[in-house]
């Protein structure tokens, strides 16, 4: 695959595999399945190597069920239930083999042969529906609250089980929204698979469309104009902007701040209306394409003025931010994130930055102009609510020194190239996405359309780590700890 | 200890006079739907019709003007990805910044040669033009939908000067404000808060998944919008629709503003 180094192995060897990449300080991104041809399935596991370098594939055809790896990568244990919905294959000695993704018990639908009763559905256990745990204790309160949530809130359905203010068990239901996305690639040509990225998590547009493009271009090897490289920096650190500025918004909301919220709102606002100006939506969609730009951008003489008076506001704000103590002390100790948890269970981004892991894809795997930029990528250790949210108020003020280096250095010249994936390419592509990593595996067909599109996305990673934060934490701390993931329910389902 | 209060009061007034005064909109640069003109059509071209992601773009073999092998358009089904206007070799298809797209019935989003005069609100609407109470249900949206309906109260738009107010139970509201294709699980939790409204109630469709399924439409989880779930009063396609669109549609609704858009064209501000 193209954007990485495969290997072939037999599943079986993969727990090993497994084990050895955990010592090495590896790291497993995800395992998706796809079908070679309609009678086969092939299992990908994608992994981080330990120093910089190219990223590592292992691809394994299962025969009747393959080895389950989530007692070694916890982080692997939602992939593999993903697995068992959507291709009916099933996993040996899975702690959780329960339904993950489908609203209901039907057929595997990504399986190739529908309509055709399939021996693997006879391999996999039944189907087994989702459990919530079963408590024989009076005192203890069980608390279901959504999927239709208070306020303009994404749909998600959240069981807690508490005692007075303690919260002993929490257990998020976040696949109401499962559109079958990804499905939605098949059968469309490489150019329309930008559109799909686009509205699969719209606060991540950019993000979406940046990490499938490259995918796209690395399976067709095509070289995209420096100037786009260049102008694809500043569509996606706009994107960081708007994100973190709400995100800072959202979370004064949540400890009462009103006019702190006020404040990160119409900042978020201001640099949506940047965004509108200069590409015509306000979510900076309709830009991105295989091979760079669809259309050159103008940036003018008002864009530099306009961030630094944005860099200038936003700093004032977190200043003032900083020194307010009610906010400070909600906080502070707040839904404590340990670094080896976050290690475990697959954290990524600003979260995992602000528990102590210094990954950052622009730097580590520099794609569009990255490489050639001065990157600061904050990091904090102590793992809670302020320590995330200082996390990304850094980023803001990065982000945006970064796109001044990228206006002062910005050159004429073409914004497109040809780019043509080959029938039968695949590639790998992905990007530091405001929540973190982001990764599109692309396969195209014999008849060069889509052929499987997989999205490994921030929020279905942070949204499992998350739990693990709010076990034996109190009931008035949750929406703030839940504010401090600045997690989207739309990215986690697809 | 940082004195919000004084900072608040020294940062002034960030609210648009826009809608009452002005046109302030705050969406300088918004793309909005393409605008076609038929007249431009070469005979025989369907070339935009191929790009189209969801069909609102599609072959038609009688097209307006009879132009054999044209085209139809549905801007209920358009997700404003533009693609359209860059494949158009003759500026047929154009791009505008017509956004707002609010209409009271579906066929109003069909491009017509000849539209028909537009709705009058249902008996009750105008009773709700001073204070408007709406609850929102996410039904499986890329969440781009809800970014631009939490900004309705940022202090930019403060969609509270206007009388209008979300509230977190259907008990209070009178309109149910619907985003995304409606997922299969999502469709039992939409009704039963539809059912906890007390009557009269109303429904929005916002955003062209809630319209018409938009690019998540159909396949094993996702449904095609509004159409056959539940009566809506009102349709507004976009992807998503700005802010300054949603208030738009809702003062449309409230029959405090004229419905701009008759057969898949804008006669108001926002289409010369």
């Amino acid at each position: 695959m193209n954007g990485a180094e495969v290997t072939t192995v037999p599943c079986a060897r993969m727990p090993e595999i497994a084990r050895e990449l955990f010592a090495g300080g590896g790291r497993m991104q995800m395992v998706y399945a796809w079908q070679p041809e309609p009678d086969t399935i092939e299992l990908r596991y994608v992994a981080s190597p330990p120093e910089a370098g190219r990223f590592l594939i292992w691809r394994c055809r299962p025969e009747g069920e393959a080895p389950s790896l989530a007692a070694i990568w916890p982080s692997l244990g939602w992939y593999e239930r993903e697995i068992m919905d959507l291709f009916g294959l099933a996993f040996r000695d899975h702690p959780e083999p329960n339904r993950l993704v489908l609203a209901e018990d039907i057929p595997p639908p990504f399986d190739g042969r529908a309509g055709v009763p399939s021996p693997r559905l006879t391999a996999r256990a039944g189907d087994i529906p989702r459990t919530l745990p079963e408590l024989d204790a009076p005192e203890v309160q069980t608390l279901p609250f959504g999927p239709v949530r208070a306020d303009v809130l994404e749909s998600a359905e959240f069981t807690f089980f508490y005692v007075g203010e303690q919260i002993l068990h929490y257990h998020p239901h976040l696949f109401f929204k499962h559109r079958g996305m990804e499905l939605r690639f098949h059968g469309l040509t490489p150019m329309l698979g930008t559109i799909v990225a686009e509205r699969v998590s719209g606060v991540g547009s950019v993000a979406h469309a940046l990490a499938y493009c490259q995918a796209i271009e690395h399976a067709s090897s095509c070289q995209v104009p420096k100037r786009a490289q260049a102008l694809r920096v500043l569509l996606a650190e706009l994107e960081r902007v708007y994100n973190h500025l709400h995100y800072l918004g959202h979370l004064a909301n949540t400890t009462t701040l009103k006019v702190g919220e006020a404040e990160g709102k119409l900042l978020e606002e201001k640099a949506k209306q940047i965004n509108a100006r200069l590409t015509g939506s306000r979510f900076l969609r309709g830009l991105l394409v295989p091979g760079g730009l669809r259309r050159d951008l103008a940036p003018g003489d008002w864009l530099s003025p306009a961030l630094e008076s944005l860099r200038a506001e936003t700093a004032r704000y977190v200043g003032l931010l900083e020194h307010s103590d009610s906010h400070l002390d909600r906080l502070i100790t707040t839904g404590v994130l340990r670094r080896h948890v976050a290690l475990d269970q697959g954290a990524t981004g600003p979260v995992q930055r602000a528990s102590g892991i210094d990954r950052d894809l622009r730097r580590d795997h520099p794609y569009a102009a990255y490489a050639d930029l001065p990157l600061i990528v904050p990091v904090r250790s102590e793992g809670d609510a302020y320590a995330r949210s200082a996390v990304r108020a850094a980023e803001i003020d990065a982000a945006i020194a970064v796109m001044q280096r990228v206006l002062l250095l910005l050159k004429d010249g073409p914004v497109r190239a040809e780019c043509r994936a080959a029938p039968g390419a695949e590639g790998l592509g992905w990007a530091e996405s405001p929540r973190g990593t982001l990764f599109y595996a692309v396969h195209v067909g014999v008849d060069g359309r889509l052929a499987r599109v997989k999205i490994k996305s921030p929020s279905f990673s942070n949204w499992r780590v998350f739990p693990f934060t709010v076990h034996e934490t109190n009931m008035m701390d949750y929406a703030i700890n839940e504010a401090s993931f600045g997690l989207t329910v739309a990215g986690c389902a697809r | 200890m940082a004195l919000w209060t004084f900072f608040g009061l020294a940062q002034g007034k960030a609210t648009t006079p826009w809608p009452r005064r002005g046109d302030a909109d705050g969406q300088e640069g918004v793309l909005g739907m393409p605008r076609y003109a038929p007249e431009r059509c070469q005979s025989g071209c369907t070339d935009c019709a191929a790009v189209c992601p969801t069909a609102a773009i599609a072959p038609d073999a009688e097209a307006p003007g009879g132009i054999p092998g044209g085209i139809k358009v549905d801007y209920g089904r358009c997700v404003v990805c533009q693609l359209c206007t860059e494949a158009c070799p003759t500026g047929a298809l154009s791009p505008s910044h017509d956004w707002a797209f609010g209409v009271r019935r579906r066929e109003d989003l069909l491009w017509s040669e000849t539209p028909v005069p537009a709705a009058e609100p249902a008996p009750g609407q105008r009773a709700f033009r001073r204070s408007l109470h709406i609850r929102h249900v996410d039904a499986g949206s890329c969440n781009g939908c809800e970014s631009e309906l939490q900004a309705l109260n940022n202090p930019f738009y403060n969609l509270h000067r206007l009388g209008i107010f979300f509230t977190p139970s259907p008990r209070f509201a009178d309109l149910l404000l619907v985003t995304g294709p409606v997922t299969h699980a999502m469709l039992a939790p939409l009704r039963a808060t539809w059912e906890a409204m007390p009557e009269p109630r109303w429904v929005m469709a916002i955003g062209t998944c809630a319209v018409s399924g938009g690019i998540a439409a159909g396949g094993y989880a996702s449904g095609t919008g509004l159409d056959g779930v539940l009566p809506v009063d009102l349709y507004l396609p976009g992807c998503p629709p700005n802010p300054a669109a949603i208030i738009a549609a809702l003062m449309t609704f409230q029959d405090r503003a004229p419905q701009r858009v008759r057969g898949g064209r804008q006669g108001g501000r926002h289409g010369e």
